[in-house]
């Protein structure tokens, strides 16, 4: 019966461990839902050409799928270093994200292309499909075209380096690479 | 943190009522949105059903629930368009399986483990019913109080 | 200066704290009378000095004093008078503070009526007190001191309180919540101390009563209060979202009802003490809990005072040791006999028990569902949102088990009752709530809705109940007048809170089951029915407040030829932080609400609206008063003042040194 006392205080240390493991949870972060699978298909025009594009222009991977949209401040913080990678040789491909086609091509002649297409996604409805819920995000297609990893927020140096370098080895050490004045870091 | 500037400057203050005004083609639709749009929980917000945030992703889906709804899409097709792609953790309302079998299944299991103990403790007093005093203990007790009387 | 002077005061009241923490319950230990003797003082030094801390935060406030970091942070200069000085409050490091302050009040209160027990005793339950307050205060000065200053960069003016926190509710809905949270350490604090002492009796449990009852109350309040801010001030209209940080508080109160029950329990028939002794420590546990829930950012939540992992561990920590520490003494000292059991299956005993296990169960739930998206999330196994759609099935068929039960319980006896009995005297008013139920919705010109008929069911079974035992407490009908002296304080407190709770289900059901909502645009002229009445936007406007400019549209609302109300709801935007809040018109009557809020303007003159019928969605609010009030008044029954004239306190003291 003394027992029986003790089991508030265990199921209490439990409750413990498990609020210090929370502490180092971030409660907002989440995951794609499409992890695993492959780039949603679509059918939208190309943003420099206007020709209609699908999910097999992302090809080959590995590549990164950035989205951006010139109202987000973020996206021009990023900028610069997503130049510096294409520099490179990481392949990116951008998605409009719900943006003036005019204004993104304006943005884009100003500050420097670093995509190898852009998908103008003027409604939004690839990024619905793929489970987007602001910019900038960037996603990481494997060499087949799946989804493998997504970045919420802006892709920078130690981003680079803690999450998604391990898609890229052929790449030399991206520490050295010469990112201009202003990038993220 | 700022890497969330881009998306707070968009979801400004989220701290007013969101009403949108759809025209909906029969009454039941309206009311199933009302439903739906308090079962889906908003991607990016502190916590808030699309139908109470302003933020742009939950007006979004808001528009794609509405679309859906006329286009006679049934509950569970919805919310599984959802889950789809932005996960569970888009709906308030958990999916009965395996994996949320502890959240769906302990309100009952507490009860009845709760009743059954009540009942074991109330058989537990039939079996040892409260008994009196025993004769050598009741000498004892007359012994003491004979010793107390003036 | 001003703010130095609070923070040195802090710091001395921390000295006080560790003294009251210390002294006397070495003194319990050595029997040494003057250590004993020495914690009503240091509790009333402790209060001293946080309050002189308090008042030096809130000059700050009034003064402007943008040099202090929460200041500027919170405040502005264009914001009235009375929402600097909530402004205090409305923020991490200033509401710590008003904890502290309220617990060192409580300390106080403590000290002051408690002179008819045990010096032991009280120095015991001070020490704990003690003891919760230096970790506080800890956490305050160690890691969110309130009197950070900005020097030398004082900004000009601040950021300005959030738009949704400059409200009257604001100003009362914290400290009464932090009355219940913080209040629920007395009864914590005596469990502890008659741990400590080895006495689990029924003494304790009359002592603890009072303290248990007063802080269940104002819990009670500040809830009730929070849910009615939340209605007219968010302007959707809900008034309970599950939230985790709304839980935090649900939860600290679920518990204390079946404390508050149990507690009689014990204090009448001395038995449950183990029972009553784990739920005095659940409790205010839970109130910890709840501040860690809410300070950490461990979840998400609207609500969330701060989200800082650094400071959420020193609560973990914090947590750890104090719960820990409890549990742990209660493993080692809790009875090991248990309490005889003198009491049959058919006995007001039982029926307590089943309130102990129906609350038990739904603090259990609620905490489940409050942590489940976090246990999956630590094991991996997927990001999990669990809401209002979840707690809603699963919290109110529990509520609406423990129902039948009430009604019975005023009426039963201890000990021994018979089931015959109950059948014999609720019968009658049991079958006249049938038909009433049944009937109500026909009465009313509706249709059946089978969830109402449930509710009239419910609370009209719980209302009679009351209404029967204060028929029997009055002697109606026995031929010798009525005894009005048998309505003690005790009685009639029990009696409002039942009530309310019956009317609280009774809002709720009939809120949910009935509320009629309309979005639609609206220009002037245009005219819209709901629930019987008439709108009409008869003109728009723009009003400048003190720190504020509102868009305002103004709509008549007729039934048939009579004018009801002309009702103004406004889209306000502040000028400090640029915020833009709505602002929405109600109608409030006991029966219904009309409620009118703005959403944006679509073109020019021409704004989205929500029009809304929400019936009897004040009984929700009435009903919590009534909980509320009616445990305040239980105090003022004469059994508790009888404590302060007995001379059995010399007696009382050897005693109570013997241990």
């Amino acid at each position: 019966m003394r027992v029986k006392r003790f089991i508030p205080l265990a199921v209490f240390a439990l409750l413990a461990l498990l609020l210090f493991k929370g502490l180092s949870i971030d409660p907002t972060a989440l995951p794609a839902a499409r992890l695993g699978q492959p780039f949603p298909d679509f059918s939208q025009p190309e943003l420099l050409t206007e020709e209609l594009i699908d999910a097999s222009a992302l090809r080959p991977g590995p590549a990164l799928v950035n989205v951006w949209a010139t109202w987000c401040y973020s996206c021009r913080v990023e900028h610069p270093y997503l130049l510096a990678l294409a520099e490179q040789g990481v392949p990116i491909y951008g998605l409009n994200y719900k943006d003036d086609s005019e204004k993104a091509r304006q943005w884009l002649a100003d500050l420097g292309d670093p995509y190898r297409l852009n998908i103008a996604d003027r409604d939004g409805t690839v990024g619905l499909d793929l489970g987007v819920y602001g910019a900038p995000e960037t996603y990481v297609l494997g060499a087949d075209g799946v989804i493998l990893h997504r970045h919420v927020g802006v892709l920078d140096q130690a981003v680079f380096e803690q999450d998604i370098g391990q898609w890229f080895p052929a790449l030399a050490k991206l520490g050295q690479a010469n990112a201009p004045e202003g990038s993220a870091q | 943190m700022r890497r969330l500037l881009c998306m707070l400057i968009l979801m400004s203050s989220s701290a007013w009522a969101v009403i949108e005004t759809y025209e909906f083609s029969s009454p039941d639709l309206a009311s199933r949105y009302h439903l739906l749009s308090q079962e889906l929980r908003c991607p990016k917000c502190q916590n808030q059903n699309i139908a109470d945030s302003n933020a742009p992703i939950a007006r979004d889906l808001r528009v794609v629930l509405y679309e859906q709804l006329e286009a006679g899409q049934s509950d569970q097709q919805i919310l599984d368009f959802m889950v789809a792609r932005y996960g569970q953790f888009v709906r308030y309302r958990p999916e009965v399986d395996r994996q949320t079998a502890l959240l769906w299944w302990s309100p009952l299991l507490l009860l009845v483990l709760g009743s059954l103990g009540v009942v074991r403790h109330f058989r537990q007093k039939e079996r040892h019913p409260e008994r009196g005093l025993t004769a050598m203990e009741r000498e004892h007790v007359d012994r003491l109080l004979k010793d107390r009387l003036p | 200066m001003i703010p130095e002077i609070g923070h040195l005061a802090l710091i001395i009241a921390f000295v006080f704290a560790t003294g009251l923490a210390v002294i006397p319950m070495w003194g319990a230990v050595r029997g040494n009378i003057a250590a004993l003797n020495l914690a009503p003082t240091l509790a009333m030094g402790v209060l001293v000095f946080v309050s002189i801390a308090f008042a030096m935060l809130a000059i700050s406030f009034l003064d402007d004093d943008f040099s202090v970091a929460v200041v500027a942070a919170n405040s502005n200069s264009l914001l009235p008078p009375i929402f600097k000085f909530s402004a205090l409050w409305g923020n991490h490091e200033g509401s710590l503070l008003l904890w502290v302050l309220i617990l060192s009040g409580w300390m106080a209160a403590v000290s002051w009526f408690s002179q008819g027990l045990p010096r032991v005793m009280v120095a015991r339950v001070l020490s704990v007190m003690g003891m919760i307050a230096i970790g506080f205060l800890a956490f305050s000065l160690l890691t969110s001191n309130p009197f950070e200053r900005l020097l030398p960069n004082i900004p000009l003016d601040g950021n300005d309180l959030n738009p949704l926190l400059q409200d009257p509710g604001l100003i009362i809905h914290p400290p009464l919540l932090y009355m219940g949270y913080v209040g629920l350490s007395v009864p914590f604090a005596f469990a502890i101390a008659a741990l400590l002492g080895g006495r689990l009796d029924a003494s304790w449990a009359r002592w603890s009563r009072p303290w248990t009852n007063v802080a269940w109350g104002f819990l009670s309040l500040g809830i009730m209060l929070g849910s009615w801010w939340a209605y007219y001030e968010l302007g959707w209209g809900g008034w309970w979202f599950w939230d985790p940080v709304e839980n935090a508080s649900f939860m600290p109160w679920l518990m204390g009802t079946a404390l508050v029950h149990s507690l009689a329990v014990t204090e009448k028939r001395g038995v449950f003490r183990a029972w009553t002794v784990l739920l005095a420590i659940f409790a205010f546990s839970l109130s910890l809990l709840g501040t860690f829930l809410v300070r950490s950012g461990v979840l998400t939540s609207v609500h969330a005072f701060a989200s800082d992992p650094e400071r959420g561990l020193f609560i973990l920590i914090f947590l750890a040791l104090v719960i820990g520490g409890s549990l742990l003494l209660y493993a080692l000292r809790a009875p090991t006999v248990a309490s005889r059991i003198n009491y049959t299956a058919v006995s007001r005993e039982s029926l307590l028990m089943v309130n102990n296990l129906v609350f038990t169960v739904s603090t259990i739930i609620v905490l489940l569902g409050t942590l489940f998206p976090l246990v999956m999330d630590a094991f991996s196994l997927g990001k999990y949102s669990v809401g209002p759609p979840y707690f809603n099935a699963v919290f109110v068929p529990l509520m609406a088990l423990v129902m039948p039960f009430m009604a019975i319980g005023p009426l039963s006896r201890w000990r021994e009752d018979s089931a015959a009995r109950w059948l014999h005297e609720l019968l009658v008013p049991g079958a006249v709530v049938v038909v009433f139920a049944v009937a109500v919705p026909f009465l009313f010109g509706g249709e059946f809705n089978v969830w109402i008929a449930l509710a009239v069911l419910l609370a009209g079974w719980v209302a009679v109940g009351v209404l029967k035992d204060l028929w029997r407490r009055l002697g109606v009908g026995s031929g010798y007048g009525l005894r009005w002296q048998a309505l003690t304080p005790s009685f009639l407190g029990m009696a409002m809170a039942h009530l309310g709770f019956a009317a609280v289900v009774m809002g709720a059901v009939v809120v949910t089951q009935l509320n009629e909502e309309r979005d639609l645009l609206m220009e002037v002229g245009d005219v819209e029915f709901l629930g019987g009445y008439r709108f009409e936007l008869t003109g728009l406007s723009r009003e400048a407040g003190p720190n504020y400019m509102a868009d305002q549209a103004v709509f008549e609302v007729t039934q048939g030829d009579q004018v009801i109300a002309t009702l103004i709801p406004e889209k306000r935007r502040y000028f400090a932080s640029g915020q833009m809040m709505t602002e929405a018109a109600i109608d409030a009557s006991v029966w219904r609400d009309l409620y009118i809020a703005l959403g944006e303007p679509i073109e020019e003159g021409a704004w989205a609206v929500r029009l809304q019928f929400k019936p009897m969605v004040r009984w929700l609010w009435l009903g919590g008063a009534l909980i509320g009030f009616g445990a305040l008044l239980t105090v003022a029954d004469r059994r508790y003042r009888r404590q302060s004239t007995r001379h059995s306190a010399p007696l009382a003291e050897a005693s109570g040194l013997a241990r």
